[in-house]
C-alpha cells in the first residue's frame, strides 16, 4: 500500500497527549508546585512567546542563528563531502590519516570556545568557525563510509570498460555515497544549530543564543521560556526538513536504514 | 610494487603522518611567538603539572563523576522508556511528539532553566542536565532496535507461555542491544560536551571551570592544557566504549560472520 491514510489514532493519540502535557505544564505551576517565578505556566509562556514573536528583534535574532546555522553548515559540507571521497577512495589516505581523524573527531568542540574569544574574536567568525567545525566531522565519516561501501563490482565493471577516473567517480561512486552524504548531513545540520546557537550564547555573538543570555542576565524567566521553546521549534523544522530530505534521496535504496544519532 | 612493500608503506604512512602533524604543530608555533598560540612544548610541560597529578583531584575527578552519573542515568532511563515504548504502538504515538521536539532540542538553550529550576550549579544540576540530554539518542535506538525484532520470535515465545519479563529480558534486550550501544556511544559523545559547556557556563570546579578561569586570567599555557586534556578524555572515553561494546557485542559480531 504506497498510500497510508492516518487513521484516527495517527491523529488523536498525539494531540491528546501533547494536551495533556500542557495541561499539566499549567497545573504545575498554577498551584506552586513549582512556584511561577521558576516556572511560568504554559499560558503565560505562550503568551510570552506571542508577543516576542511581534517585536523585529526577535525576527533579527532568529535570522542571525539560521544565518551562522546556514554558513557553519555550508563551508563544512563544502569541505567534508571532498575530503571524504578523497580519503575513502584511497585506502592508502585512509589509513594516513585514521589517527589523526579518530583523534580529532571525538574532541567535544565546546572545548575550542576560550580559544575562539582570543583569535577570531566574538562575533559572526567564531560562530561559524564552530558550527562549521561540529558539522564537519559527521559529514567526513559518512561520506568515507559510503564511498567504502559503492559496488567494487560496479567499479571494476566500468574500468574495465574503460570509463576514465573522473567519469567512474561522476557516474557510479558519488549516486552510490548520496545516501550515506544525506545521512550525514541531517546529523550535521542539527549539531550545526547546537554550536551556532552555543556561539551566540557563551561568546555573547547576536542571535538568539545572545538572547537568551540577557534574559537569563536580568531574571526574565517568562522570556527565558518562550525563548527556549522557540529555540525548540527550529530544531524541530531544521529536522523535519532534513528528514524529509533523506527520505527524498533515500527513495529509490531499497533497505529502510536504520536510525543514525 | 608488492602487497607487502605497500602494506608496509601504509603501515609507516599511519605512524608517521600524526607525528608529521605534531612536528608542523610545534615548528608552527616555535617561529610563530604568538602568546595566543604558546609552543607545543609548553603546552605539554603545563599538561603535566596540571594534569598528572596536582588538579587532577580537584577538577578532573569531579568533571569525571559528573560525565559518569550523568550518562548512566541516561542510558538507564532511554533503556527503560524504550523498550514499552517499542513494543506498544499506542505508546510510540502517545510519546513521539514529545520526542521528537526534546531531541532537536539544543541543549545549551536549556542550560539557565536547569539552574532555575534545580536551584543548584553544582553536581545535582550538572548531573541531571547532563542526563536529561544523554536519554534521547539512546531512547531513539532502543525504540528502532526494539521495533526491529523479528515479531515471529516474539509471537514464539509467547505461544510457549514464556513470561513478559523472561521475553524482553532474554530476547527483547538482547535483539536490541546492537542498537542501544550505538546510541550509547552517541550519547557518552554528548555527555562530555555537555559537562564542558554545563561546566564553562557556571560551576565552582571541574575542566571547564578551568578552562574559563584560565581564559578569563589569560593564563594561555593552562587554557591550552585544558584544551588537550578535554580531547584526550573525549577519545579515551570513546575508546574504552569500543572495548566494552566488542566484549559485549561479541556474541553478535560472532553470528553475523557465521551468517556470512
Amino acid at each position: 500500500m504506497r498510500l497510508s491514510i492516518p487513521s484516527r489514532a495517527d491523529v488523536l493519540l498525539p494531540a491528546l497527549s501533547i494536551a495533556v502535557t500542557l495541561a499539566l505544564w499549567e497545573v504545575i505551576s498554577r498551584t506552586g508546585v513549582i512556584s511561577q517565578q521558576d516556572l511560568p505556566s504554559m499560558s503565560t509562556s505562550f503568551r510570552t512567546l506571542w508577543s516576542i514573536l511581534q517585536t523585529g528583534s526577535f525576527w533579527t535574532a532568529l535570522l542571525l542563528t539560521i544565518r551562522g546555522w546556514a554558513l557553519g553548515l555550508g563551508i563544512a559540507a563544502v569541505l567534508a563531502i571532498p575530503i571524504g571521497i578523497a580519503l575513502g577512495s584511497s585506502d592508502f589516505a585512509g589509513a594516513a590519516f585514521r589517527v589523526p581523524i579518530e583523534f580529532l573527531r571525538p574532541i567535544p568542540s565546546a572545548a575550542l570556545i576560550p580559544l575562539l574569544v582570543l583569535t577570531l574574536g566574538t562575533n559572526i567568525k567564531s560562530e561559524v568557525f564552530l558550527a562549521a567545525f561540529g558539522a564537519f566531522w559527521p559529514l567526513l565519516v559518512q561520506t568515507m563510509y559510503g564511498v567504502r561501501d559503492v559496488d567494487p563490482i560496479a567499479l571494476d565493471t566500468a574500468r574495465s570498460f574503460g570509463v576514465g577516473r573522473l567519469e567512474r567517480l561522476w557516474r557510479i561512486t558519488l549516486p552510490s555515497s548520496v545516501p550515506y552524504i544525506v545521512t550525514g548531513l541531517r546529523i550535521s545540520s542539527t549539531v550545526a544549530l547546537i554550536l551556532a546557537f552555543t556561539a551566540e550564547l557563551f561568546l555573547g555573538i547576536p542571535g538568539l543564543g545572545q538572547k537568551v543570555n540577557f534574559a537569563q542576565a536580568y531574571g526574565l524567566n517568562d522570556q527565558l521560556y518562550a525563548l527556549a521553546l522557540a529555540v525548540g521549534f527550529l530544531g524541530l523544522a531544521i529536522h523535519i526538513a532534513f528528514t524529509k530530505l533523506e527520505r527524498r534521496a533515500l527513495r529509490w535504496h531499497p533497505s529502510q536504514r536504520s536510525e543514525a544519532p | 610494487m608488492s602487497t607487502r612493500t605497500y602494506r608496509t608503506l601504509k603501515v609507516a604512512a599511519e605512524i608517521a603522518v600524526p607525528l608529521l602533524l605534531l612536528l608542523g604543530w610545534q615548528l608552527w608555533t616555535a617561529s610563530a611567538h604568538s602568546i595566543k598560540f604558546p609552543r607545543l612544548s609548553t603546552i605539554l610541560v603545563d599538561f603535566q603539572h596540571m594534569w598528572l597529578f596536582s588538579q587532577f583531584e580537584t577538577n578532573v575527578v569531579p568533571s569525571l563523576e559528573r560525565v559518569g552519573l550523568g550518562f548512566a542515568i541516561g542510558v538507564t532511563a532511554g533503556v527503560a522508556l524504550g523498550v514499552p515504548i517499542g513494543l506498544s504502538p499506542v505508546l510510540r504515538k502517545l510519546s513521539m511528539p514529545h520526542i521528537e521536539y526534546w531531541r532537536a532540542m539544543p541543549p545549551p538553550a536549556l542550560l539557565p532553566i536547569s539552574i532555575i529550576l534545580l536551584k543548584s550549579i553544582g553536581d545535582r544540576q550538572k548531573i541531571s542536565f547532563i542526563a536529561f540530554f544523554c536519554v534521547f539518542p539512546v531512547l531513539l535506538n532502543t525504540i528502532d532496535g526494539v521495533r526491529s525484532i523479528d515479531p515471529t520470535l516474539i509471537e514464539t515465545a509467547r505461544s510457549y507461555g514464556v513470561p513478559r519479563f523472561q521475553r524482553i529480558r532474554r530476547l527483547v534486550l538482547p535483539g536490541a542491544l546492537p542498537q542501544i550501544m550505538a546510541g550509547m556511544r552517541n550519547s557518552l559523545a554528548l555527555a562530555v560536551i555537555m559537562m564542558v559547556l554545563a561546566e564553562y557556563f557556571s560551576s565552582t570546579s571541574g575542566v571547564g571551570y578551568v578552562l574559563l578561569i584560565s581564559k578569563n586570567t589569560f593564563q594561555l599555557g593552562p587554557m591550552w592544557a585544558a584544551i588537550v586534556l578535554i580531547g584526550v578524555l573525549g577519545y579515551l572515553l570513546n575508546l574504552v566504549f569500543l572495548l566494552v561494546e566488542r566484549r559485549v557485542l561479541a556474541w553478535h559480531r560472532g553470528w553475523r560472520a557465521a551468517a556470512e
